[in-house]
Protein backbone atom coordinates (compact mmCIF):
# COMPACT_ATOMS: atom_id res chain seq x y z
CA UNK A 1 0.00 0.00 0.00
CA UNK A 2 1.46 2.98 -1.33
CA UNK A 3 0.47 6.54 -1.05
CA UNK A 4 1.33 9.53 -3.46
CA UNK A 5 0.84 13.15 -2.38
CA UNK A 6 1.53 16.00 -4.95
CA UNK A 7 3.39 19.40 -3.85
CA UNK A 8 2.76 18.67 0.05
CA UNK A 9 4.61 16.60 2.60
CA UNK A 10 1.94 14.34 4.99
CA UNK A 11 2.68 11.62 7.86
CA UNK A 12 1.50 8.38 7.28
CA UNK A 13 -0.10 5.52 9.54
CA UNK A 14 -2.28 2.99 9.90
CA UNK A 15 -5.20 3.05 12.87
CA UNK A 16 -5.52 0.49 15.34
CA UNK A 17 -8.48 -2.01 14.39
CA UNK A 18 -11.06 -1.54 16.84
CA UNK A 19 -12.34 -5.28 16.12
CA UNK A 20 -16.19 -3.41 16.57
CA UNK A 21 -17.67 -4.04 12.71
CA UNK A 22 -17.74 -8.26 11.75
CA UNK A 23 -19.20 -9.99 8.93
CA UNK A 24 -22.07 -11.97 9.65
CA UNK A 25 -22.95 -13.57 6.32
CA UNK A 26 -22.96 -13.07 2.36
CA UNK A 27 -25.23 -13.89 -0.71
CA UNK A 28 -23.78 -14.15 -3.68
CA UNK A 29 -26.27 -14.30 -6.19
CA UNK A 30 -25.31 -17.03 -9.05
CA UNK A 31 -26.44 -17.81 -12.19
CA UNK A 32 -30.30 -17.59 -12.73
CA UNK A 33 -30.47 -15.07 -9.57
CA UNK A 34 -32.56 -15.63 -6.25
CA UNK A 35 -35.85 -14.13 -5.36
CA UNK A 36 -34.29 -12.61 -2.50
CA UNK A 37 -31.18 -13.27 0.36
CA UNK A 38 -32.40 -14.66 3.21
CA UNK A 39 -30.16 -14.31 6.97
CA UNK A 40 -31.70 -16.47 9.91
CA UNK A 41 -30.00 -17.20 13.15
CA UNK A 42 -28.56 -14.26 13.21
CA UNK A 43 -26.95 -13.30 16.67
CA UNK A 44 -27.79 -11.03 19.48
CA UNK A 45 -24.44 -10.08 20.26
CA UNK A 46 -24.16 -6.97 18.13
CA UNK A 47 -25.78 -3.48 18.74
CA UNK A 48 -26.46 -2.41 15.09
CA UNK A 49 -26.88 -4.53 11.81
CA UNK A 50 -25.10 -2.98 8.59
CA UNK A 51 -26.28 -4.59 4.88
CA UNK A 52 -24.34 -3.56 2.23
CA UNK A 53 -25.45 -4.38 -1.28
CA UNK A 54 -24.70 -4.42 -4.76
CA UNK A 55 -27.68 -5.33 -6.88
CA UNK A 56 -29.73 -6.03 -10.07
CA UNK A 57 -33.23 -6.80 -10.29
CA UNK A 58 -34.98 -8.65 -12.99
CA UNK A 59 -37.70 -6.11 -12.96
CA UNK A 60 -38.56 -4.80 -16.62
CA UNK A 61 -37.49 -1.48 -15.80
CA UNK A 62 -34.48 1.27 -14.46
CA UNK A 63 -35.76 1.68 -11.13
CA UNK A 64 -36.73 -1.11 -8.22
CA UNK A 65 -36.86 -0.71 -4.63
CA UNK A 66 -35.07 -2.91 -1.97
CA UNK A 67 -37.22 -5.01 0.11
CA UNK A 68 -36.41 -5.73 3.61
CA UNK A 69 -38.40 -8.41 6.08
CA UNK A 70 -37.83 -8.88 9.15
CA UNK A 71 -38.63 -12.75 10.97
CA UNK A 72 -40.52 -13.74 7.84
CA UNK A 73 -42.97 -11.08 8.39
CA UNK A 74 -44.78 -11.00 5.14
CA UNK A 75 -47.76 -8.64 6.67
CA UNK A 76 -48.47 -4.87 6.02
CA UNK A 77 -46.62 -3.94 8.69
CA UNK A 78 -44.09 -1.89 7.43
CA UNK A 79 -43.72 1.61 6.30
CA UNK A 80 -41.02 3.77 4.22
CA UNK A 81 -40.14 7.13 3.63
CA UNK A 82 -38.00 8.25 0.93
CA UNK A 83 -35.66 11.60 -0.28
CA UNK A 84 -34.14 11.01 -3.84
CA UNK A 85 -32.79 12.86 -6.91
CA UNK A 86 -33.34 11.72 -10.49
CA UNK A 87 -31.16 13.81 -12.29
CA UNK A 88 -33.93 16.12 -12.53
CA UNK A 89 -35.52 17.07 -9.54
CA UNK A 90 -35.58 16.18 -5.61
CA UNK A 91 -38.54 14.11 -4.38
CA UNK A 92 -39.75 13.87 -1.04
CA UNK A 93 -42.25 10.91 -0.75
CA UNK A 94 -43.99 7.92 1.70
CA UNK A 95 -43.98 4.59 -0.20
CA UNK A 96 -46.07 1.82 0.08
CA UNK A 97 -47.33 1.91 3.22
CA UNK A 98 -48.56 0.05 4.53
CA UNK A 99 -46.82 -2.65 3.10
CA UNK A 100 -45.61 -6.61 3.53
CA UNK A 101 -41.84 -5.15 3.42
CA UNK A 102 -39.57 -1.72 3.82
CA UNK A 103 -39.14 -0.65 0.99
CA UNK A 104 -36.04 1.48 0.29
CA UNK A 105 -35.21 3.68 -2.66
CA UNK A 106 -33.46 3.38 -5.31
CA UNK A 107 -31.87 0.14 -6.63
CA UNK A 108 -31.15 -0.75 -10.31
CA UNK A 109 -34.02 -2.90 -12.35
CA UNK A 110 -33.27 -4.60 -15.51
CA UNK A 111 -33.51 -1.89 -17.93
CA UNK A 112 -29.94 -0.33 -17.47
CA UNK A 113 -26.96 -0.78 -19.24
CA UNK A 114 -25.11 -3.63 -19.28
CA UNK A 115 -23.08 -4.20 -16.21
CA UNK A 116 -24.74 -1.37 -14.71
CA UNK A 117 -25.46 -2.56 -10.58
CA UNK A 118 -27.14 -0.42 -7.85
CA UNK A 119 -25.51 -0.06 -4.59
CA UNK A 120 -26.82 0.38 -1.25
CA UNK A 121 -25.68 0.73 2.23
CA UNK A 122 -28.52 -0.08 5.04
CA UNK A 123 -28.27 0.30 8.48
CA UNK A 124 -30.65 -1.43 11.19
CA UNK A 125 -30.73 0.51 14.57
CA UNK A 126 -30.77 -1.28 18.35
CA UNK A 127 -31.96 -4.32 16.64
CA UNK A 128 -32.75 -6.49 19.25
CA UNK A 129 -34.46 -4.49 21.55
CA UNK A 130 -37.79 -5.38 22.62
CA UNK A 131 -39.39 -2.22 23.88
CA UNK A 132 -39.21 0.13 20.06
CA UNK A 133 -40.49 -0.64 17.00
CA UNK A 134 -36.88 -1.39 14.47
CA UNK A 135 -36.21 1.22 11.99
CA UNK A 136 -33.84 0.98 9.34
CA UNK A 137 -31.73 4.27 6.75
CA UNK A 138 -30.67 3.68 3.80
CA UNK A 139 -28.15 5.47 1.04
CA UNK A 140 -28.76 3.57 -2.46
CA UNK A 141 -28.80 4.56 -6.02
CA UNK A 142 -27.44 3.53 -9.04
CA UNK A 143 -26.36 5.91 -12.47
CA UNK A 144 -27.44 4.20 -16.00
CA UNK A 145 -24.78 7.48 -17.62
CA UNK A 146 -27.27 10.20 -18.30
CA UNK A 147 -30.03 9.16 -15.62
CA UNK A 148 -30.09 7.25 -12.43
CA UNK A 149 -31.08 7.71 -8.65
CA UNK A 150 -29.43 8.94 -5.66
CA UNK A 151 -31.50 8.31 -2.43
CA UNK A 152 -32.19 8.26 1.09
CA UNK A 153 -34.33 5.82 2.57
CA UNK A 154 -36.29 4.81 6.14
CA UNK A 155 -38.38 2.32 7.08
CA UNK A 156 -40.36 0.92 9.85
CA UNK A 157 -41.41 -2.48 11.06
CA UNK A 158 -44.05 -1.90 13.65
CA UNK A 159 -43.09 -4.72 15.79
CA UNK A 160 -41.29 -4.50 19.06
CA UNK A 161 -39.46 -8.25 18.66
CA UNK A 162 -36.01 -8.75 18.10
CA UNK A 163 -34.87 -8.98 14.85
CA UNK A 164 -33.32 -12.45 14.44
CA UNK A 165 -33.90 -13.16 10.61
CA UNK A 166 -33.63 -10.56 7.38
CA UNK A 167 -34.72 -11.17 3.98
CA UNK A 168 -33.19 -8.30 1.19
CA UNK A 169 -35.54 -9.04 -1.59
CA UNK A 170 -36.32 -6.93 -4.67
CA UNK A 171 -39.58 -5.26 -3.91
CA UNK A 172 -41.16 -5.27 -7.83
CA UNK A 173 -38.68 -7.68 -9.52
CA UNK A 174 -38.71 -11.64 -9.17
CA UNK A 175 -35.36 -12.28 -8.91
CA UNK A 176 -31.98 -10.02 -7.74
CA UNK A 177 -29.42 -10.96 -10.89
CA UNK A 178 -26.68 -13.15 -11.24
CA UNK A 179 -23.77 -11.12 -9.81
CA UNK A 180 -25.50 -8.83 -7.21
CA UNK A 181 -23.88 -9.24 -3.51
CA UNK A 182 -25.83 -8.79 -0.14
CA UNK A 183 -23.56 -8.85 2.77
CA UNK A 184 -24.53 -8.67 6.55
CA UNK A 185 -22.95 -6.91 9.12
CA UNK A 186 -22.88 -6.55 13.02
CA UNK A 187 -21.37 -3.63 14.57
CA UNK A 188 -20.93 -4.35 18.52
CA UNK A 189 -21.88 -1.66 21.24
CA UNK B 1 -22.77 -18.13 10.41
CA UNK B 2 -19.24 -17.45 10.01
CA UNK B 3 -18.34 -14.12 11.62
CA UNK B 4 -15.45 -12.37 11.13
CA UNK B 5 -13.27 -8.83 12.54
CA UNK B 6 -13.35 -6.28 9.59
CA UNK B 7 -13.74 -2.53 8.26
CA UNK B 8 -9.96 -2.10 8.59
CA UNK B 9 -7.91 0.43 8.40
CA UNK B 10 -5.75 0.68 5.15
CA UNK B 11 -3.75 3.63 4.99
CA UNK B 12 -4.39 6.97 6.69
CA UNK B 13 -2.91 9.96 6.13
CA UNK B 14 -2.66 13.66 7.04
CA UNK B 15 -0.55 16.71 5.52
CA UNK B 16 1.27 18.09 6.85
CA UNK B 17 1.24 21.22 4.17
CA UNK B 18 -0.84 21.92 1.15
CA UNK B 19 -1.31 19.90 -1.24
CA UNK B 20 -3.14 19.34 -4.41
CA UNK B 21 -4.14 15.39 -4.55
CA UNK B 22 -3.50 12.21 -2.54
CA UNK B 23 -3.20 8.81 -4.60
CA UNK B 24 -3.80 5.38 -2.65
CA UNK B 25 -2.33 2.99 -4.77
CA UNK B 26 -1.44 -0.93 -4.45
CA UNK B 27 -4.96 -1.21 -2.52
CA UNK B 28 -4.99 -5.09 -1.76
CA UNK B 29 -7.73 -7.21 -3.54
CA UNK B 30 -8.33 -9.00 -0.48
CA UNK B 31 -11.52 -6.65 0.90
CA UNK B 32 -15.38 -6.24 -0.69
CA UNK B 33 -16.15 -3.17 -0.03
CA UNK B 34 -13.48 0.29 0.24
CA UNK B 35 -14.93 3.45 2.42
CA UNK B 36 -12.75 6.44 1.99
CA UNK B 37 -13.57 9.49 4.41
CA UNK B 38 -11.88 12.79 3.75
CA UNK B 39 -11.83 15.46 6.16
CA UNK B 40 -10.12 18.99 5.85
CA UNK B 41 -10.40 22.02 4.14
CA UNK B 42 -9.22 23.71 1.01
CA UNK B 43 -7.64 27.08 0.01
CA UNK B 44 -10.99 27.97 -2.14
CA UNK B 45 -14.40 26.56 -2.67
CA UNK B 46 -13.44 23.81 -5.02
CA UNK B 47 -15.45 20.20 -4.58
CA UNK B 48 -12.95 16.93 -4.01
CA UNK B 49 -12.91 15.03 -7.29
CA UNK B 50 -12.06 11.25 -7.28
CA UNK B 51 -10.10 9.11 -9.76
CA UNK B 52 -10.01 5.29 -9.81
CA UNK B 53 -8.19 2.88 -11.77
CA UNK B 54 -6.19 -0.15 -12.33
CA UNK B 55 -2.34 0.48 -12.45
CA UNK B 56 -3.11 3.87 -12.83
CA UNK B 57 -6.30 5.92 -12.77
CA UNK B 58 -8.04 6.65 -15.11
CA UNK B 59 -8.32 10.04 -16.27
CA UNK B 60 -11.20 9.85 -19.83
CA UNK B 61 -14.35 10.69 -19.76
CA UNK B 62 -15.87 7.53 -17.98
CA UNK B 63 -17.35 8.58 -14.77
CA UNK B 64 -20.96 9.00 -14.58
CA UNK B 65 -22.93 10.70 -11.55
CA UNK B 66 -26.34 11.19 -10.72
CA UNK B 67 -26.62 14.08 -7.45
CA UNK B 68 -29.06 14.75 -4.90
CA UNK B 69 -27.73 18.30 -3.42
CA UNK B 70 -29.20 20.88 -0.60
CA UNK B 71 -28.04 23.92 -1.09
CA UNK B 72 -29.09 25.83 2.70
CA UNK B 73 -32.12 27.33 0.45
CA UNK B 74 -33.21 24.12 -1.83
CA UNK B 75 -33.18 20.60 -2.84
CA UNK B 76 -32.23 19.63 -6.03
CA UNK B 77 -30.68 16.85 -8.72
CA UNK B 78 -28.88 16.68 -11.95
CA UNK B 79 -26.92 13.97 -13.79
CA UNK B 80 -23.22 14.75 -14.99
CA UNK B 81 -22.21 12.09 -17.38
CA UNK B 82 -18.90 11.73 -19.12
CA UNK B 83 -16.79 13.53 -16.74
CA UNK B 84 -13.25 13.03 -16.23
CA UNK B 85 -13.83 12.26 -12.37
CA UNK B 86 -15.59 11.29 -9.77
CA UNK B 87 -17.30 14.83 -9.02
CA UNK B 88 -18.61 15.56 -5.29
CA UNK B 89 -20.18 18.79 -6.20
CA UNK B 90 -19.95 19.64 -2.33
CA UNK B 91 -18.86 23.04 -2.26
CA UNK B 92 -17.50 25.22 1.06
CA UNK B 93 -16.27 28.66 2.45
CA UNK B 94 -12.77 28.65 2.01
CA UNK B 95 -10.93 26.95 4.84
CA UNK B 96 -14.15 25.26 5.77
CA UNK B 97 -13.91 21.94 7.65
CA UNK B 98 -16.20 19.36 5.47
CA UNK B 99 -15.77 15.58 5.09
CA UNK B 100 -16.68 13.51 2.39
CA UNK B 101 -17.49 9.82 2.67
CA UNK B 102 -17.09 7.27 -0.58
CA UNK B 103 -18.12 3.74 -0.76
CA UNK B 104 -16.75 1.47 -3.27
CA UNK B 105 -18.90 -1.68 -3.39
CA UNK B 106 -17.37 -4.75 -4.68
CA UNK B 107 -14.48 -2.56 -5.88
CA UNK B 108 -12.38 -5.94 -7.08
CA UNK B 109 -15.26 -7.94 -9.08
CA UNK B 110 -14.20 -7.82 -12.79
CA UNK B 111 -18.06 -8.10 -13.70
CA UNK B 112 -19.75 -4.80 -13.33
CA UNK B 113 -18.92 -1.22 -13.95
CA UNK B 114 -17.80 0.19 -10.18
CA UNK B 115 -20.83 2.14 -8.70
CA UNK B 116 -19.85 4.31 -5.79
CA UNK B 117 -22.00 6.16 -2.78
CA UNK B 118 -20.40 9.25 -2.15
CA UNK B 119 -22.23 11.65 1.21
CA UNK B 120 -20.47 15.06 1.54
CA UNK B 121 -21.14 18.06 3.08
CA UNK B 122 -20.03 21.22 4.97
CA UNK B 123 -22.25 23.62 7.02
CA UNK B 124 -21.59 26.20 4.95
CA UNK B 125 -21.54 24.75 1.59
CA UNK B 126 -23.81 21.88 -0.11
CA UNK B 127 -25.33 18.55 1.59
CA UNK B 128 -24.62 16.10 -0.94
CA UNK B 129 -26.02 12.44 -1.31
CA UNK B 130 -24.39 10.89 -4.84
CA UNK B 131 -24.27 7.81 -6.93
CA UNK B 132 -21.49 7.17 -9.30
CA UNK B 133 -20.19 4.91 -11.87
CA UNK B 134 -17.05 4.21 -13.60
CA UNK B 135 -17.51 3.04 -16.77
CA UNK B 136 -14.89 0.13 -16.46
CA UNK B 137 -15.08 -3.53 -15.07
CA UNK B 138 -11.89 -3.85 -13.91
CA UNK B 139 -10.86 -3.69 -10.32
CA UNK B 140 -9.75 -0.78 -8.72
CA UNK B 141 -6.38 -0.75 -7.20
CA UNK B 142 -5.95 3.23 -7.36
CA UNK B 143 -8.20 6.15 -5.96
CA UNK B 144 -6.88 9.53 -5.87
CA UNK B 145 -8.37 12.28 -4.24
CA UNK B 146 -7.70 16.25 -6.04
CA UNK B 147 -8.83 19.13 -6.71
CA UNK B 148 -9.15 21.78 -9.71
CA UNK B 149 -7.24 24.57 -9.10
CA UNK B 150 -6.59 25.05 -5.87
CA UNK B 151 -4.88 22.87 -2.46
CA UNK B 152 -6.13 20.86 0.30
CA UNK B 153 -5.02 23.09 3.32
CA UNK B 154 -2.57 20.66 5.40
CA UNK B 155 -4.27 18.89 8.57
CA UNK B 156 -6.27 17.36 5.76
CA UNK B 157 -6.82 14.01 6.44
CA UNK B 158 -7.53 10.95 3.96
CA UNK B 159 -8.47 7.22 5.49
CA UNK B 160 -9.07 4.19 3.46
CA UNK B 161 -10.99 1.18 4.95
CA UNK B 162 -10.88 -2.26 3.65
CA UNK B 163 -14.53 -4.37 4.62
CA UNK B 164 -14.92 -8.12 3.94
CA UNK B 165 -17.16 -9.65 3.85
CA UNK B 166 -17.93 -13.41 5.30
Amino acid sequence: MIGCITAGLFSAGVAASTNAYESIATVSVGLGGSAGAVFTSIPSTYKHLQVRILARSSRADQNEQIGIQFNSDTGNNYGSHGLWGDGSGATAAQLNYPASAITLPWIAGNSNGSNVFGVSVVDILDYTSTNKYKTVRGLSGYDNNGNGQAALGSGLWSNTSAVSALTVKPYYGLLWNQYSVIALYGIKG
Amino acid sequence: MAAGSTYTPIATTTLGSAASSYTFTSIPSTYTDLVLIVSGSNAGSAAPLMQVGNGSVDTGTNYSMTVLRGTGSAANSFNNPGDTWFNTFMTSGTGEIYTVTANFQNYSNTTTKKTALFRAGAAGGNVIAEVGIWNNTAAINQIKVLLSGVNFNAGTTFTLYGIAAA
